[in-house]
């Protein structure tokens, strides 16, 4: 019959717009970040731009306290090196982490920054960090990690203190495990 | 509705001469059956049996909020509530009771003498009890079922307990369930009309089904995929929304509004396609304006797809896409204007009567306009800013969702139901149905609106006592609202029992095929000679 053909080109027709449409709900991912990537945002794991202004601001000193987690069911132990710096603003300064991985197998994890006052991210800028790629450390496996920044002289006098926190999330599925 | 389609396929084969299910009775024939009508009734009685469960936690959250404090529910179940509440609505009664409608009408309305894959339609039902048993059951897995709002947002998606899966797979079914129903909608519109039945001559209520059909092959595929990512995500070690692996909870947010928009429009449609039919019958007019309609549908499906972030001023967007989405939002107003504008010029010197099927239409005309003005204030973002998550936006979509689908569905079924069963509901029990639905559906809703704008928020168990008399209000409405549905039960039950014959045309100003060319009841298979029409 001419119907039942015709009904049976028009439904697949529909049915291949509907595969289309499911395929299209996951290139919405790719093109989430690339959006995310033109207007700016969400660039926590990205490399700061080097501030434009190196001019060292000494006549005034910032108090950064460092300050670590690890999400709960990670088995690293994750401390600062030391509790909290001293610097000027402007000034390209390095401290360091180091992490432990307690458990005897091999775990991927990264890490996220937040800052307080949060708004005190922005001119908080990161030359090198750990938290720019996974860390994947072997069982036992003592590391220590740098950070190098420097905090924008644009910064509001009124701080005067800016804790920079990292939370060590783990990578499930990177070595095979969930 | 059951017994009187037995009754009728009797009549009928005694007329001609051969049985109507193939043999099969009792419950292999509704297994089984393939009739557009009997799977019409199917879906029926699911979406009402779907209902009353979905109310009946309804009623559980107005409980616990009927006094500040804890009183009988853990915070935890009353988010179960909450969640399970809304997946039902939506999906369990809102959504299958307009494919209720169309799998009986649609046909007889277009002159098809079935829908065009009617296997496929046995198939399209039957995988909604299956969905429904899994969201049910979650609530007795570990962890219960999920509480994390009917949105299923992530990061709290990936956290919950194996109540979540189920309640994915459940997704997958409905959605499954919806695409399958849909293909077979649109193909039977476009290619099984009967001769002289062209799309611009179609009624209204087919315009807006093929067009709420397509809205649901395109973006359903997409709910599809947002659970797929939070499944994998759960299970499969992939990272689309864990921050931890380099995804990003508010990317989920995006690629559900993107679905969802177009989904509060596969609700609202259906439903301006019944008040369309309605409308015009009581009126004793024709619909005024129709190809405006058919446009103004068209547009807001369209522009349905470009708004989807108006749910999500506050997630931390550039000004500029919150402008975008606010103007495209706003742009919606103007089609739905001109619905309602034409709606109500049909009825302008109309001459008309106030059977229970126009009360139900004026009354959605009435809160559905007014749920969409309180949709445009929530459109303007700093408003918004200051409203999401307050129990505004509850009013809000419970306007549109309850007063605006759920009206016209009890304004279908009042209006067919004598076409369908051949017999008359009782005329005094509707309204006073009608009437007790809209006062407590006010009563519910309406003192919402206070609650929100002084800030109660949204799905929390527990509030300050300031906001307790409203709330005390609100909580008897919705038990009086409960109640009130089982007297629908009452009428459809007494309506198909021993309601008195229905007139072959019982609604003088109905003019489309079904009212006009057949007999009531309808047989139980129709249009086996296409009719042709000049």
């Amino acid at each position: 019959m001419n119907v039942k053909k015709e009904n049976r080109r028009l439904s697949l027709r529909l049915a291949i717009v509907a595969l289309g449409m499911f395929a299209f709900g996951f290139a919405l991912v790719p093109f989430y970040d690339q959006i995310c990537a033109a207007v700016g945002l969400n660039s926590l794991v990205e490399k700061s731009d080097r501030p434009a202004n190196s001019q060292v601001d000494a006549t005034r000193t910032v108090t950064i306290e460092l300050d670590s987690n690890t999400a709960t069911g990670l088995p690293w132990q994750f401390r600062p090196l030391l509790r909290h710096v001293k610097v000027h603003p402007g000034e390209m300064t390095t401290v360091e982490y180091e992490i432990v991985n307690t458990r005897s197998e091999r775990i991927t994890g990264q890490a996220v920054a937040s800052y307080g006052p949060q708004f005190a991210g922005e001119y908080f800028k990161k030359i090198e960090c750990f938290c720019f790629t996974h860390q994947t450390l072997e069982a036992g496996e003592t590391r220590r990690l740098p950070v190098v920044f420097v905090i924008d002289p644009k910064l509001p006098r009124s701080v005067n203190s800016i804790a920079l926190s990292y939370t060590f999330f783990e990578v499930a599925g990177r070595d095979g495990k969930s | 509705m059951s017994a009187v389609v037995d009754t009728h396929g009797h009549d009928h084969s005694h007329e001609h001469g051969h049985g109507h299910h193939g043999g099969y009775g009792g419950i292999m024939r509704w297994i089984t059956t393939t009739n557009h009508k009997d799977i019409g009734t199917l879906y029926l009685w699911f979406s009402f049996i779907m209902f009353m469960t979905g109310g009946a936690m309804a009623m559980a959250i107005r409980l616990e909020l009927f006094q500040p404090g804890i009183q009988f529910f853990n915070p935890d179940l009353f988010n179960q509530f909450t969640t399970m509440h809304g997946l039902i609505m939506v999906f369990g009664a809102i959504m299958p009771v307009f494919v209720g409608f169309a799998n009986w009408q649609i046909p007889m309305m277009i002159g098809a003498p079935d829908m065009a894959f009617a296997r496929l339609n046995n198939w399209s039902f039957w995988l909604l009890p299956f969905a429904a048993t899994l969201l049910v059951l979650s609530f007795f897995m570990p962890g219960g079922a999920p509480g994390v709002g009917w949105t299923l947002y992530a990061p709290l998606t990936v956290q919950m307990g194996i109540g979540m899966d189920l309640t994915i797979f459940a997704v997958h079914l409905l959605g499954m369930s919806s695409i399958l129903g849909s293909i077979n909608i649109i193909t039977t519109i476009l290619n099984m009309r009967a001769p002289g039945m062209t799309l611009m001559r179609m009624p209204l209520f087919v315009w807006t089904w093929l067009i709420t059909a397509y809205l649901l092959v395109a973006v359903m595929p997409v709910l599809a995929g947002a659970v797929t990512m939070t499944l994998t995500d759960r299970h499969f070690g992939t990272s689309f929304f864990n921050a931890s692996g380099g995804g990003d909870p508010v990317l989920y947010q995006h690629i559900f509004w993107f679905f969802g928009h177009p989904e509060v429009y596969i609700i609202a449609l259906p439903g301006f396609g019944v008040i369309s039919q309605v409308i015009p019958a009581f009126s004793r007019k024709p619909l005024f304006g129709y190809a405006s309609m058919v446009y103004a549908t068209s547009a807001i499906a369209i522009l349905s797809f470009i708004v989807w972030a108006h749910h999500m001023y506050t997630v931390g967007m550039p000004v500029t896409g919150q402008l975008f989405f606010m103007y495209a939002t706003i742009l919606i107003a103007v089609p739905t204007g001109v619905k309602v504008f034409n709606w109500v010029a049909t009825m302008w010197r109309g001459s008309l009567t106030f059977e229970t099927p126009m009360l139900f239409a004026c009354g959605f005309l009435f809160m559905f306009t007014l749920g969409g003005m309180t949709g445009l204030v929530l459109a303007l973002v700093p408003v918004d800013i200051q409203l999401q998550d307050t129990y505004y936006v509850v009013a809000h979509f419970h306007y549109v969702m309850v007063a605006g689908a759920l009206f016209a569905a009890f304004a279908g079924i009042y209006f067919w139901i004598p076409k369908w069963t051949g017999k008359m509901y009782d005329e005094t029990l509707g309204k006073i149905h009608f009437w007790l639905t809209l006062i407590f559906f006010n009563m519910i809703f309406f003192v919402q609106h206070f609650l929100g704008l002084a800030g109660m928020p949204r799905r929390i168990p527990d509030y300050p006592l300031i906001f307790e008399t409203w709330n005390k209000i609100s909580s008897i409405g919705a038990f009086g609202m409960g109640l009130t549905q089982l007297l629908f039960l009452y009428v459809v039950l007494k309506c198909i029992r021993s309601g008195p014959p229905a007139p072959a045309k019982p609604w003088e100003g109905a003019d489309s095929l079904e009212w006009t060319h057949l007999p009531t009841p309808v047989p139980y298979h129709t249009w086996e000679t296409p009719p042709v029409l000049k």
